[in-house]
């Protein structure tokens, strides 16, 4: 070191990143992240949207913690709001009350907090949707692909959690259904349910509890998952559309700096004023017209938020009793009689169990379907995975379908149809209804793929008619230039592999299965079109040049 | 197995990127050809992004303002909620929007008009280097060797076992979660019991007054909670939960009542539990005409004509009677707490 001659900065700036870089050695990470390459698409602002959305969280929620008192202490409200004063009421209600009407802004960070969080499990599930159908789930990103996952999860645990605890009628009530589901599990969830509540319920324990799980716990959890994200993302560098120019071993975007860090910070400033300006217009969760959590009353129409919804319209999809048959069963046992509450059991765990199952499972899934562990780094148009977007499709409807039913009350009452009705509907649509799905889109896509032969071949139609000397009209067409045409051509869709022996020469049963799927899911396909056809189709342009037949394509 | 890894038993399970020529005999054309922005060649459209630009920014200084004149400008509303905390909530909400939205939209117009705007490619690089794979390999050896673990079987052994057992306190310290001190039969027993006896009469909630027979007509619905309850000091939220029923009146050619349940009404008039048998919500509604009673949370509809059992929804077991009769002075009281625990099933319910 001594020997080199020291670096002297001319600046004050240069002085500082100086003394930093000489403790640091920052200007590593400078020459690694300073013009790195992004890929662009509006597709990829969903993520950011998420982790936006989380900042915010995390602000607007600290800001909440220096007021909000998670007491469930026995209290008599008597804060600026009028109807209430004087009501019995836990301090956690109160307090939430009091940030509403007595801290200047509290109103806002609370609707801001709320809008965010709203936010950000929709922000993360159109992320997820994304990473699903354009298969950037593929190697190597599986595990980043599970830890989004992870995070959704906890994105709704985080939401659950925190909207119980204002204490109000609509999140006791929240909780009071949790209770059930919790005491439906057999052998252990009387227990749970006593030992989360601290004794029976609500108790006096539940709100502190949950507490430390939402303002600790849960976001420390999900921070240290959203860093896993993003240095997996960074590790394995973002996928890019197909393009011209774009391969697998390169990464065509725009470099962090200026000009990626300006969009994406530029964003964050976005979606923080786009929740401000919501939060400015429109109320949610006025607690103050609940009134404080009792037992008795409720009130008809109360919705969840949406993330719960889904499983809160499970629970009412499935029948109690059909007929003199109940879900609940007694069971004789050598100690007595133990009971099972499948009713609840059923709708709370199986279709999330089996939603998520598939979704954490779906990468390997597909590559045991497919045969294919090459590493992907251009994504797939959907179209071009017909198979995959159809079970993405059969899940966006099973997962509608759950959601709809927990409004079917709503759905009842605007559409002026019985309850029962719509309830006999939803339980259809949600056994059937992602198979015609799955159909459906398969069909379009395979459609699409066609569409795209057809434009590549015979060039996309101009608009412009042409009558030719005999009388006779043509759409006149135009060809693609190779930059378009390579959009349309430059893609690989997985073929059917019928069931392969293993170095014994036997087919095992299991590969027997796989072969079974993989005719079901990839028999049906179309290829992309070769330079060969290509040709083939310019030369019967020319030789038939003035044929009108080439109207009807 | 290794079919599964690698799509090829015989093949070495080195990364086969997707190629370009094996699938289809175009060639890549590359990156396409950069049209400029209008930006780049007229400076009066770069001079008049430039304005744009500080126009938004702008617009942000005067978002902040109107937080300001939101925050101190209305003050503190006090008792005037009404219109004044809704303008507050307004006025600092767009304050901060134009605030944050004037700098994101700056920053993005700048980027996008005024930045470089040429797409550049870089190459990837391998994520797993085989060299890489492989001294890692060694160094994990070499610590597993000088650890002694391979060799010292003993050692491990018991140093699993160690360590298998040891969190077992951790798991156990939560048992006094459940604040009640109780043992686990005590503890899963108080389901089964309400503030419900002999004699406690029935009340109305929240008011407390005591409900005589003649005061319930057909076709109205009392809600009520045990007398006693509401001078609770301690678990009064808890019993509520618990205590909570509906009163009816039937007339007595409607009613169906199975055997053992003949005395439980007084002259058509029944008491069930309020708490559904489904997660747990109050039944809330009582539709007069046709006697049923609907849970708003699930919409579990339970006959009253048939002692509540489920005729629709996802609640599993009718809602439990509670046996009434008439004390000396007229008033409705209870003859026993409820024969079967109220509220959501569970394991030990039987
Ligand atoms: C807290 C929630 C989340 C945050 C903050 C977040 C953020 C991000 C960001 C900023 C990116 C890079 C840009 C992009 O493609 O959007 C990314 C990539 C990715 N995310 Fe997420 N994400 C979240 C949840 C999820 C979920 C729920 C999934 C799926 C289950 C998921 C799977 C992935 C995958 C596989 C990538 C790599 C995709 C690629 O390179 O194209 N993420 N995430
Ligand atoms: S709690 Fe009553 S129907 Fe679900």
């Amino acid at each position: 070191m001594s020997q080199t001659t020291e670096y002297t900065p001319k600046t004050d700036v240069g002085r500082i990143a100086n003394f930093v870089n000489q403790r640091t050695g920052a200007a590593a990470a400078v020459k690694e992240f300073g013009r790195k390459i992004f890929p662009d698409h509006w597709s990829f602002m969903f993520g950011e949207v998420a982790l936006y959305s989380f900042i915010i969280l995390l602000l607007s929620g600290t800001f909440l913690t220096f007021f909000f008192d998670p007491s469930m202490a026995e209290t008599h409200y008597d804060g600026s709001y009028v109807p209430l004063r004087g009501i019995e009421m836990s301090v956690a209600y109160s307090s939430s009350l009091d940030i509403s009407f007595d801290v200047r802004g509290g109103l806002f960070m609370r609707q801001v907090h709320h809008w965010a969080a709203l936010l950000f499990v929709a922000g993360m599930s159109v992320h997820m949707l994304r990473v699903f159908f354009t298969g950037a789930f593929r190697r190597p990103r599986e595990l980043n692909w599970v830890v989004g996952g992870v995070l959704l999860i906890l994105g709704m645990a985080a939401g659950f959690t925190g909207y119980s605890l204002p204490d109000d009628l609509l999140s006791g009530n929240g909780l009071r259904i949790i209770d059930g589901v919790i005491k439906a599990i057999p052998v252990v969830g009387t227990y749970i349910s006593f030992f989360l509540f601290g004794g029976e319920f609500p108790g006096t324990a539940i709100i502190g509890r949950l507490y430390v799980l939402h303002i600790l716990l849960v976001p420390a959890i999900i921070l240290l998952m959203v860093v896993l994200h993003l240095m997996m993302v960074v590790i394995h560098k973002h996928t890019q559309y197909p393009g011209p120019g774009r391969t697998e071993d390169n990464v065509v975007g725009f470099p962090v700096g200026p000009v990626y860090a300006a969009k994406a910070g530029g964003f964050f400033f976005v979606v923080f004023g786009a929740i401000a300006a919501i939060a400015a217009l429109f109320q949610i969760n006025p607690i103050w017209n609940y009134g404080p959590y009792d037992p008795s009353p409720v009130s008809a129409g109360t919705q969840p938020d949406w993330y719960i919804g889904w499983v809160d319209g499970a629970l009412r999809l499935m029948p109690g009793v059909l007929g003199d048959f109940s879900f609940e069963r007694n069971v004789a046992f050598p100690w007595g009689h133990n009971t099972f509450v499948f009713n609840v059991l059923l709708p709370a765990l199986g279709p999330a169990l089996f939603l998520l199952g598939l979704l954490f499972a779906w990468p390997w899934i597909e590559r045991w379907i497919t045969k294919d562990n090459r590493e992907h780094h251009i994504l797939d148009r959907p179209r071009n995975a017909p198979f995959r977007t159809a079970v993405g499709a059969a899940g966006v409807v099973f997962y509608c379908t759950m959601w709809a039913a927990a409004s079917s009350d709503l759905i009842a009452t605007h559409f002026h149809v019985s309850l029962n009705d719509v309830t006999y509907w939803l339980r259809t649509i949600f056994i059937i209804g992602p198979f015609i799905a799955f159909w459906i889109t398969r069909r379009l896509c395979l459609s699409l793929q066609r569409k795209d032969r057809e434009t590549v071949l015979h060039g996309r139609e101009a608009g412009v008619i042409m009558m030719s000397p005999e009388g006779g009209y043509s759409e006149k067409h135009e060809q693609l230039n190779e930059y378009k045409r390579w959009r349309l051509v430059s893609f690989d869709t997985p073929q059917y592999i019928p069931a392969q022996p293993d170095e014994d020469g036997k087919i095992t049963k299991k590969e027997k299965r796989r072969a079974k799927w993989s005719k079901f899911f990839l028999e049906d396909r179309v290829a992309p079109v070769t330079p060969a056809e290509l040709a083939a189709a310019h030369d019967h342009h020319e030789v038939e040049g003035g044929d009108h037949k080439s109207l009807g394509h | 197995m290794g079919d599964e890894r690698h799509g090829d038993p015989k093949h070495s399970g080195a990364v086969d990127p997707v190629g370009q020529g094996d699938v289809n005999q175009f060639t890549n054309p590359g990156l396409p050809p950069h049209p400029p922005r209008i930006t780049d060649t007229n400076p009066q459209a770069e001079k008049r992004a430039e304005r744009q630009v500080m126009v938004l920014f702008i617009i942000s200084v005067i978002g902040t303002v109107l937080f300001f004149f939101g925050y101190f400008g209305v003050g503190h509303t006090g008792i005037e909620i009404g219109t004044k905390l809704r303008l507050q909530n307004t006025l600092i909400g767009l304050g901060t929007a134009f605030a944050m939205l004037g700098i994101g939209l700056g920053i993005i117009h700048w980027a996008k008009a005024l930045m470089p705007d040429h797409e550049t490619a870089e190459s990837r690089h391998e994520i797993a280097p085989e060299s890489q794979r492989a001294e890692a390999q060694e160094i994990i050896e070499q610590v597993l060797e000088e650890s002694g673990m391979k060799r010292r079987k003993v050692l491990r052994n018991t140093l699993l076992g160690a360590a298998a057992i040891a969190p077992l306190p951790a798991i156990f310290m939560f048992r006094d979660l459940d604040r009640s001190q109780l043992g686990a039969h005590a503890m899963v027993d108080r389901l089964r019991h309400t503030m419900w006896s002999e004699g406690v009469r029935l009340v109305r909630d929240p008011s407390g007054l005591p409900i005589k027979a003649s005061d319930v007509q057909l076709g109205s619905a009392f809600h009520v909670i045990p007398e006693g309850l509401n001078e609770l000091h301690e678990g009064k939220l808890n019993e509520k939960a618990k205590a909570v029923v509906l009163l009816m009146r039937l007339p007595k050619d409607k009613m169906t009542v199975s055997p053992g349940r003949e005395t439980w009404n007084v002259d058509g008039i029944v008491a069930y539990s309020k708490i559904c048998t489904h997660v747990g919500c109050p039944v809330a509604l009582y539709e007069q005409q046709t006697h049923h009673l609907l849970c708003p949370c699930h919409q579990s509809t339970f006959d009253l004509t048939q002692e509540c059992k489920v005729i629709f929804g996802p609640a599993g077991h009718a809602l439990p009677q509670l046996p009434i009769k008439m004390d000396d002075e007229g008033y409705l009281v209870a003859q026993s707490d409820f024969q079967e625990p109220v509220g959501p099933s569970y394991w030990e319910r039987g």
